[in-house]
C-alpha cells in the first residue's frame, strides 16, 4: 500500500524502474515478433496490419514507456543522493509525474484489446495518422495521441522537478562545477525536456483536434499543412533522442571513472560538451526531413549543423578513453557495459555523420541503414548505458549486490546479439531495403542478412532473460551490500547506507571539492564532514492523490476518445478534484526526530 | 610522424578493400552501392568519402580503446592509486580541432552536391518531363509534354535528363530508385517536389516507396525501364495508338462494365487508377508479381497467371489495396487475363 502513496524519490525511482522494465519487456517482445516476421522473405507470421501496429508500438513503447522511465528511474534514485539532498524539490509532483506516465502507458497498451493499436509509425506522420486513413482500425491513433499526451505530462513535470532540485537543493559547497557528471547530464536532459515536450504537446493537441473534432491543422484540402506535422514532431523528436542519450553519457562518466580509480579526464570540457550537445540538439531537427523538399539552402544548413554535433561527442569519447588511460581498470559487469558502450556508440555516431551529408541521406533515408544507425545510438548507447548504471547502482537502490557471473552472461549475450542484429542492417539498407516494411520479396538478396539479424535479436532476448534471473535470485538474498560496495566510490551516494535511508542524509554533508567523497578518502577520512548539527528532519507526507489524479486522466482520455463526453468530463473532474483537494488540505508533513534516526535508517 | 604514415599506408589497402567489398554488395539494378547513373554515382561518391573518414575515426578509437583495456587492467590485489589527472588542454584541443577538419573535408562536397542535385530541369526542352503520383499502393507516371500516362513502369530513354515532379493522391509516399537516384517525398497539397536523374545504361531498375503509407507500403514497388532513343520513340508512338477491344464480345462486355469504370486502356488517358495500356508487356503485375515463364519464387508467374491472381483477389496480393474484388466467374477472369496479357506494345 505504501507504494501507491509514496512520495519518496527512491521509491518512485523503483516504481519507474519496475514499470519501465515491464514496458521494455513488452517492447522487446514486439521487436522479437517483428524479427520473426522478417526472418525469411514473404513470411506470413503476422498480417500487414498487425505488423504496422507492432512496429508503431515497438517504437513508441521503447522510446516513451521504456527508455524515458528507466532514465527517470536512475535520475530519481541517484540525483538527490549525488547532490546531498534529502529529497527532490517537489515530492508530491514527482509522484504525479510517475503516475501520469504510468496511466498514459497503460492507456496506450489498452489499444491492443480494443480493436487495434496505433499503426502510423512512432512518428505518426499525417495524413496517414489522420482519421481519413484509419481503415478498420478506427481508434488506433487516438490511443497514441491521448496516451502520449497523458504520459507526456508526467515527463514534463518530472523534468521541471529535476531542474528545481538541482538548482536549489545542492548541499553546501556543491557548486555547479563540482556536480557529478550524471547529475549534470540529468540537469541538461531536464532542460531539454522543458523545451522539447511542449512542442510535442502542441502537435498532439492539434492532431487530436483533427482526429476527434475534424479540425484542419494538417488537412491539406482545407488549408492545413502536412509538412507542418513533420516540423513539429522533429522539433520535439530530435531533442528527444538527446534527452535519451545524455543521461547514458552521465552514467558512463561515473562508471568509467570509478572502475579505473581515476578522476574523470577533462571534467570541464565534459560539462561544456554536454551543454553544447543540448543546444545543438535543437538546431538540427530538419535532418530528419532532407527528402521532404525544404530546398538546398535549408538542407545545407542542417547538414552542417548536424555534423557539428560530432565535435562535442568526440570530445566525450576521447575524455572517457583518457580516463581509462593510466587507470587501474576493474571489469565488473557495470564496467563491461560501460567499456562496451564506447566503441559501440562511436559506430552509431559515425553513421550519424554519414547521414548528415544530405545528398547521401537521399539514399540512406528511410532504409535499414537508418534503422541500424539509431539502434546503434539508442540500444548500443542508451540501453548499454542503462544496464551499466543499473548494475552499478543496484546495491544503492536495493541493498543487494547482483551476481557477477550472471551479469557477465547478460553482457556477452546482449552485446554480441546486438551487433549481430544491427551491424548487418547497415548493408541491408544500402542494398535497397526500405525500413518499415512488413515483408520483402524473394530473390532481392536480402534473405541471409535478415536471417542473421533475427538470430541476433534472439541472443539479445536471452541476455535480457539472464538479467531477469539475476534480479530474481538476488532478491532472495539478504540486504548486505556495503555503503561503498565497489570500494572506489567517489561521489556522495556512496557515503550513506545501502539502500539509502528514507531521509538520505542524517546530516547534510559539507562538500569540499569535486568528487567529494574521494577527496575525503584521500585525506584519510572515511565519512563526510557534516554541514549541520543532528536535528529533526522534515519529511513530506505520503498521498494517494497522485494515483487517483492519473486514474482520472485515464478515464477522461478514454471517454473523449469514444465520444462519451460525460465520461470524459467525469474523468477530468476527478483529476481537478484531486488538485483542488491538495491545495485545500494544509499538510505540513512530519518530522523524524534524531533519536528515531537509527531504526528508521535500517528499513526505508 | 614517420610512424603515423606507416600506419596509414597499412590502412589504405584495407580501405580500398572495403570499398571494393561494398561495391560488390547487392543487385546491380537495386543496390545503392552499385550506382548506374550520374546522380546515384555522385551520392555514392559522397558515401565513399564519408565511409573512408569514418573508418579512420573508428580504427583510431578502437585502437586506443583496445590498448587501454589490455594495458591498464587491474591486477588482483592491486591497491595502488593511479595518478589523478585533471585533463590536458593540448590533447583536448587536438581532439576538438581534428574532427572539425574532418568535417570540413566532408562538408564542402556535401554542400556542392546539395545545390547540384537541386538543379531544376522542369523548363529544359530536352528533358523528359514526368509527373510521378504516389497512390496507396501504386505509382502513376504522367508524361506531361508527351501526353501519355502509364502506371507501375516508367519507360525512359537512356540519353536524356529525366525531370521528375512528385505528388501524392493520398498520404505521403517517397519515390526511390536506389541504383539511379536517392529518394524524394511526395507531399500532399501545394508543395511539389522536383528531382532529376539520368540513366545511361539500358535495362530495368527496381524502384520502391520509402515512406510508410499503410499496410502494403512494403509492396509498393515499381520498375524503371531504360531503352535507347529509337525504342523510346516507338514506345511513345505505340502508347498513342488506341488499344483494340477484346474480339470476344462477352469479354469486351465485362471489360467495359467492370473494369473500365475505373481504368483506362488507352495510353493517352489519365485518371485516378492505373492505366492498362500495354500491361501484358510489363515486367510485373501490380508492381510485385513478376512476369516470367519460369517462376521460381512465390511472387513470380506467367503474365496470365499473375493477372488472374490479381483480379481474383487484389487484397490477397496487396493487403489494403483500393481495387475491389470484382464479382466474376472463373471463365470471365480467364478471358480478361488472356486479353490483357495480349496487350503488348511493340518498341
Ligand atoms: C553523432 C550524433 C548523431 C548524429 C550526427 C545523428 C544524425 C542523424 C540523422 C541525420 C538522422 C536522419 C536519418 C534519416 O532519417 O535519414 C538520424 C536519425 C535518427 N537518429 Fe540520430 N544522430 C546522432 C545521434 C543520435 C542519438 C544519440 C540518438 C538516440 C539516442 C539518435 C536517434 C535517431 C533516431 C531514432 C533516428 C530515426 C528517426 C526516424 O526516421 O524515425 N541519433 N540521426
Ligand atoms: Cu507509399
Amino acid at each position: 500500500m505504501d507504494w501507491l502513496t509514496t512520495v519518496d524519490h527512491k521509491k518512485i525511482g523503483i516504481l519507474y524502474l519496475i514499470s519501465g522494465g515491464f514496458f521494455f519487456l513488452v517492447g522487446g517482445l514486439e521487436a522479437i515478433m517483428i524479427r520473426i516476421q522478417l526472418w525469411q522473405p514473404e513470411n506470413h507470421f503476422v498480417s500487414a496490419d498487425t505488423y504496422n501496429e507492432l512496429l508503431t508500438m515497438h517504437g513508441t513503447t521503447m522510446i516513451f514507456l521504456a527508455a524515458m522511465p528507466m532514465i527517470f528511474a536512475l535520475m530519481n534514485a541517484i540525483v538527490p543522493l549525488q547532490i546531498g539532498a534529502r529529497d527532490v524539490a517537489f515530492p508530491f509532483v514527482n509522484a504525479i509525474g510517475f503516475w501520469t506516465f504510468f496511466a498514459g502507458g497503460v492507456l496506450l497498451n489498452v489499444s491492443w484489446f480494443t480493436g487495434g493499436a496505433p499503426d502510423a509509425g512512432w512518428t505518426s506522420y499525417v495524413p496517414l495518422a489522420t482519421d481519413a486513413f484509419n481503415g478498420g482500425n478506427v481508434h488506433g491513433v487516438d490511443y497514441y495521441v491521448v496516451g502520449l499526451q497523458i504520459a507526456g505530462i508526467g515527463t514534463l513535470v518530472g523534468g521541471i522537478n529535476f531542474l528545481a532540485t538541482i538548482i536549489n537543493m545542492r548541499a553546501p559547497g556543491m557548486s555547479f562545477m563540482r556536480l557529478p557528471l550524471f547529475t549534470w547530464t540529468a540537469f541538461i536532459t531536464s532542460a531539454l525536456i522543458l523545451f522539447a515536450f511542449p512542442a510535442l504537446t502542441v502537435g498532439l493537441v492539434a492532431l487530436m483536434f483533427d482526429r476527434l473534432f475534424h479540425a484542419n491543422f494538417f488537412e491539406v484540402s482545407n488549408g492545413g499543412n502536412a509538412v507542418l506535422w513533420e516540423h513539429i514532431f522533429w522539433i520535439f523528436g530530435h531533442p528527444e533522442v538527446y534527452i535519451l542519450i545524455l543521461p547514458a553519457f552521465g552514467v558512463i562518466s561515473e562508471v568509467v571513472s570509478t572502475f579505473s580509480r581515476k578522476r574523470l579526464f577533462g571534467y570541464s570540457s565534459m560539462v561544456f560538451a554536454t551543454v553544447l550537445i543540448g543546444f545543438l540538439a535543437f538546431m538540427v531537427w530538419a535532418h530528419h526531413m532532407f527528402t521532404t523538399g525544404l530546398g538546398p539552402v535549408a538542407n545545407s544548413l542542417f547538414s552542417i549543423a548536424t555534423m557539428l554535433i560530432a565535435v562535442p561527442t568526440g570530445i566525450k569519447i576521447f575524455n572517457w578513453l583518457f580516463t581509462l588511460w593510466g587507470g587501474s581498470i576493474r571489469f565488473t559487469t557495470a564496467n563491461l557495459f560501460a567499456v562496451g558502450f564506447i566503441p559501440t556508440f562511436v559506430m552509431g555516431g559515425v553513421t550519424g555523420v554519414m547521414l548528415a551529408s544530405a545528398p547521401a541521406d537521399y539514399q540512406y533515408h528511410d532504409t535499414y541503414f537508418v534503422v541500424a544507425h539509431f539502434h546503434y545510438v539508442i540500444v548500443g548507447g542508451l540501453i548499454l548505458g542503462l544496464f551499466s548504471g543499473l548494475h552499478y547502482w543496484w546495491p544503492k537502490m536495493f541493498g543487494r549486490m547482483l551476481n557477477e557471473t550472471l551479469g557477465k552472461l547478460t553482457f556477452w549475450f546482449f552485446f554480441l546479439g546486438f551487433h549481430l542484429t544491427f551491424f548487418v542492417q547497415h548493408f541491408l539498407g544500402l542494398m535497397g531495403m526500405p525500413r518499415r516494411v512488413w515483408t520483402y520479396l524473394d530473390g532481392l538478396g536480402f534473405d541471409d542478412l535478415n536471417m542473421i539479424s533475427t538470430v541476433g535479436a534472439f541472443l539479445m532476448g536471452l541476455g535480457t532473460i539472464f538479467f531477469l534471473i539475476n534480479i530474481v535470485t538476488s532478491a532472495a538474498k539478504p540486504r548486505d551490500a556495503a555503503d561503498d560496495p565497489w570500494e572506489d566510490g567517489r561521489t556522495l551516494e556512496w557515503t550513506i547506507p545501502s539502500p539509502a535511508p528514507e531521509y538520505n542524509f542524517a546530516q547534510t554533508p559539507l562538500v569540499r571539492g569535486y568528487d567529494a567523497y574521494w577527496k575525503e578518502k584521500m585525506e584519510g577520512k572515511n565519512a563526510m564532514t557534516p554541514a549541520e548539527p543532528l536535528g529533526p528532519i522534515h519529511m513530506p507526507s505520503p498521498s494517494i492523490l497522485p494515483l487517483i489524479l492519473s486514474i482520472g486522466l485515464f478515464i477522461g482520455g478514454l471517454g473523449f476518445m469514444y465520444h462519451h463526453t460525460i465520461v470524459g468530463i467525469i474523468g477530468l473532474l476527478i483529476t481537478f478534484g484531486c488538485l483542488f483537494t491538495r491545495s485545500l488540505i494544509d499538510d505540513h508533513g512530519f518530522h523524524i526526530e534524531p533519536d528515531e534516526l537509527h531504526d528508521k535508517g535500517v528499513k526505508a | 610522424m614517420m610512424n603515423r604514415w606507416r600506419v596509414l599506408k597499412r590502412l589504405l589497402p584495407l580501405l580500398a578493400g572495403m570499398v571494393l567489398l561494398l561495391s560488390a554488395c547487392g543487385r546491380a539494378d537495386l543496390s545503392v552501392l552499385r550506382p548506374q547513373g550520374p546522380v546515384a554515382e555522385e551520392q555514392f561518391k559522397l558515401m565513399k568519402l564519408a565511409i573512408i573518414i569514418m573508418v579512420i575515426v573508428v580504427v583510431v578509437v578502437f585502437a586506443i580503446a583496445f590498448y587501454v583495456i589490455v594495458r591498464f587492467r587491474r591486477r588482483p590485489g592491486d591497491k595502488t592509486i593511479p595518478k589523478q589527472v585533471e585533463g590536458n588542454h593540448k590533447l583536448e584541443i587536438m581532439w576538438t580541432v581534428i574532427p572539425i577538419i574532418l568535417l570540413i573535408i566532408l562538408g564542402v562536397p556535401t554542400i556542392q552536391s546539395v545545390f547540384g542535385l537541386a538543379k531544376d530541369y522542369s523548363k529544359d526542352p530536352n528533358a523528359i518531363q514526368v509527373k510521378v503520383t504516389g497512390h496507396q499502393y501504386w505509382w502513376q507516371f504522367d508524361y506531361t509534354k508527351l501526353g501519355i500516362h502509364t502506371a507501375q513502369e516508367l519507360v525512359i530513354p537512356n540519353d536524356a535528363v529525366i525531370s521528375v515532379e512528385t505528388e501524392t493522391a493520398d498520404v505521403l509516399h517517397s519515390f526511390w530508385i536506389p541504383s539511379l537516384a536517392g529518394k524524394t517525398d511526395a507531399n500532399p497539397g501545394g508543395s511539389v517536389n522536383r528531382m532529376y536523374f539520368k540513366a545511361p545504361n539500358t535495362g530495368v531498375y527496381l524502384g520502391k516507396c520509402a515512406e510508410l503509407c499503410g499496410p502494403s507500403h512494403a509492396l509498393m514497388d515499381f520498375k524503371v525501364k531504360v531503352v535507347d532513343r529509337a525504342s523510346f520513340d516507338r514506345w511513345v508512338a505505340a502508347m498513342k495508338t488506341p488499344t483494340p477491344m477484346p474480339s470476344d464480345p462477352a469479354v469486351a462486355d465485362v471489360l467495359t462494365q467492370q473494369c473500365l469504370t475505373c481504368h483506362a486502356i488507352d495510353g493517352t488517358q489519365g485518371g485516378a487508377f492505373p492505366n492498362l495500356a500495354g500491361i501484358g508487356g510489363k515486367q510485373a503485375v501490380a508492381g510485385i508479381l513478376l512476369n516470367t515463364d519460369s517462376p521460381k519464387y512465390q511472387n513470380e508467374g506467367t503474365v496470365e497467371d499473375n493477372l488472374k491472381r490479381w483480379i481474383r483477389d487484389p487484397q490477397a496480393v496487396k493487403p489494403g489495396a483500393k481495387m475491389p474484388k470484382v464479382d466474376l466467374t472463373e471463365q470471365q477472369i480467364d478471358g480478361l487475363a488472356k486479353y490483357l496479357a495480349s496487350l503488348k506494345l511493340n518498341y
